[in-house]
């Protein structure tokens, strides 16, 4: 039998924003599926993301769902997460969202480990602007503020997770669609702040600039520019050169958690 | 029983009063002059189980208090110029997602980092404008220690009442002033809750009009699920660009204010039946404006006050009617004239309005006020 995604989608809420060729809708896909394998009560379910394309997400899903402001995903979810830490709170959001205007909340949430999991499509590009560089465009790419050629180095936001603290960071593709929802079950079931980087492709902004003649080509390179951590393992420094690594980039068992934390200064508080 | 009797400091009271309130989240920045606030409810806050977080900036601390208000708790943010700057943006958040958020913010001098421990009260344009796109705002403007407490719980029953963000906003005089607090017994104020939603979850919409102007807003992690956004939206949550809808949206935010401007005006009459002088004070300014009509009451002079509790929506009708009984209004505050241009909007004409303006991070003394008295009589 298929799987029902209908049982998690609001009715009459399709067609998606997303173009034809956008891997956002695998993503979401993915996130289905881990939250079926999950068993995550509907109500009990908080999905929370900023601005932009990939920030729609929530409203296509049929849980508490929070449509913040422009980069703010991560900080609201903390209001939420601190109220009801028993809620499951899950924040989605694209690469320009979560790293240039909403950076400094989401290495906060980083660094508290609360236990939250953000699932950050990264297509490398502002989409919904119109496809202006973000913080993750590689060097040298177009963008329509970047026509000479992008200035600037890229953020690499599993290693930019893990130096600000979080506790499980993984990364996939939209290409490794089966592997999406693998991630972020293990991710969700972490107990801490939990990244899960989705390299994502925006044939619309970022392709067409790019020289990439089709979406196929977007995905396909996706496919030939990762490595699995495993197979990673096995190869040489030279062999991994212009490879991105895919897969649980790192994981650490802290035993605790910042509401576990605060729970704690509730009982030092009323012994007080 | 008496009451309990305290020394309090203004901001002590603050945090007190959103106690009293039934507040049990506060998220925060540390800023100078409104930092005891935090410091007192971090204190408070996890021995009553409530949450206590600091935040890494104060957008971020306004995140966080909306997100915790969409799970149904009652919710403190406290600031003082620039952090209200920088909160400006999820203000409009809470204005357009119907949030219900107390926003108490600390007059000191601007723009910019000014003079950070300094008296002022120049963010009274920035409580209304502060901002961008039409919206209401609720604003009040306590004058005392005791005068803290009680609006600070007034201040959570407006954004519960109305389901938007109310800012309460003392001077730094009034926010670091020390003075005798008599505390409310529990039952003794009014505390508002939040109305529940009535309809079953299948039903619910969070921003059904069948209400009334203010919806019941259900919490996140209830029976109820919704969604929530910046966007103008229809009656379901969801965003909307259908002309008619976002008209009626943007019309009824405003009107939740607009049509219930008795119920939540408030201001204090001070010798005004025979004035023949008014001023127009909020604040700490209107202490200094007390004692100047006394002293020109005992110099023959008819002199009164009227002293705005509410700043935002501003008391138009009171001023209006006052500028037709008075010779004069005389409007002293710290900042350069932004009551005043409020005033002489109301008087119309019917009155002459003399500013007496301070930024210089000095009060406004009673011999200034009374000065300018003896001068437009």
């Amino acid at each position: 039998m298929s799987f029902d995604y209908d049982k998690y989608l609001r009715p009459g809420k399709l067609p998606h924003i997303w173009c034809p060729g956008c891997g956002h809708g695998i993503v979401m896909k993915g996130l289905i599926r881990a939250i079926d394998t999950l068993g995550l009560e509907k109500n009990n379910t908080a999905i929370v993301s900023g601005i932009g394309c990939a920030s729609r997400l929530p409203g296509y899903l049929d849980f508490c769902t929070l449509h913040t402001a422009h980069g703010r995903a991560a900080a609201f979810a903390t209001g939420v997460k601190m109220a009801k830490p028993e809620m499951n709170v899950i924040l989605v959001g694209g690469d320009g969202d979560g790293t240039a205007i909403g950076g400094n909340h989401f290495i906060h949430a980083c660094r508290r480990n609360i236990d939250m999991t953000y699932i950050i499509m990264n297509n490398n590009i502002y989409g919904m602007t119109g496809g202006q560089f973000s913080p993750c465009t590689p060097t040298g790419a177009k963008a329509s503020t970047t026509v000479y050629g992008n200035p600037d180095p890229a953020f690499d936001v599993a290693k930019l997770a893990i130096g600000a603290g979080a506790t499980f960071v993984a990364r996939g593709t939209a290409y490794h669609a089966n592997q999406i929802d693998k991630l972020i079950v293990e991710a969700v079931q972490h107990k801490g702040f939990s990244v899960v980087e989705i390299l994502d492709d925006c044939p619309t902004t970022y392709g067409r600039r790019n020289k990439f003649k089709s979406v196929i080509e977007m995905m396909n390179r996706l496919k030939e520019v990762t490595v699995s951590i495993k197979a990673a393992e096995k190869m040489t420094a030279e062999q991994l050169t212009g490879k991105i690594i895919t897969g649980v980039l790192y994981k650490e068992d802290r035993g605790t958690h910042y509401t576990a934390e605060y729970a704690k200064v509730i009982e030092r508080a009323k012994k007080a | 029983m008496a009451n309990k009797v305290a020394f309090l400091q203004g901001n002590e009271a603050a945090a007190q009063g959103a106690l009293y309130a039934g507040c049990t989240f506060f998220g925060g920045y540390p800023i100078t002059p409104s930092t005891e606030v935090a410091e007192v409810l971090s204190i408070e806050l996890p021995k009553i189980g409530g949450k206590f977080i600091q935040m890494e900036d104060e957008i971020g601390a306004m995140a966080a208090v909306i997100g915790a208000s969409l799970t149904g708790a009652k919710v403190l943010t406290a600031t003082s110029g620039p952090g209200l700057s920088l909160k400006q943006e999820l203000i409009g958040y809470a204005c357009i997602a119907e949030t219900p958020a107390v926003i108490y913010n600390v007059m000191r001098g601007g723009p910019s980092t000014g003079m950070p421990t300094g008296p002022s009260q120049s963010d009274v344009m920035c409580a209304k404008w502060g901002t961008h796109g039409d919206h209401a705002a609720i604003c009040l403007v306590p004058a005392s220690v005791q005068e803290i407490f009680e609006e600070t719980v007034r201040a959570f029953n407006l954004a519960e009442k109305y389901r938007m963000p109310v800012m309460i906003m003392p001077d730094e005089i009034g926010a670091h002033m020390r003075e005798r607090i008599v505390f409310p017994e529990p039952g003794e104020l009014e505390v508002i809750n939040r109305t529940a939603p009535s309809v079953s979850p299948a039903d619910y919409k969070p921003y059904d009009t069948r209400f009334g102007d203010v919806p019941p807003l259900a919490a996140f992690g209830s029976d109820y699920r919704f969604h929530v956004t910046g966007l103008n939206k229809a009656e379901d949550g969801f965003p909307t660009t259908k002309a008619s809808l976002v008209q009626a949206e943007e019309e009824r935010q405003i009107r939740k204010v607009d049509a219930n401007i008795d119920d939540i005006v408030t201001f204090e009459e001070y010798l005004l039946d025979d004035a023949e002088v008014a001023i127009v004070a909020f604040g700490s300014t209107s202490r200094s404006a007390r004692f100047a009509v006394n002293e020109a009451r005992k110099a023959g002079i008819k002199a009164g006050m009227f002293r705005i509790k509410t700043f935002w929506p501003f008391p138009d009708k009171q001023i209006a009617a006052l500028a037709t009984k008075v010779k004069a209004i005389i409007t002293p505050e710290m900042n350069l004239g932004m009551c005043t241009g409020e005033v002489v909007r109301c008087a119309a004409g019917n009155a002459p309005v003399s500013g007496i303006f301070r930024v210089d991070g000095e009060p406004i003394n009673p011999g200034q006020i009374l000065e300018k008295i003896k001068e437009v009589m």
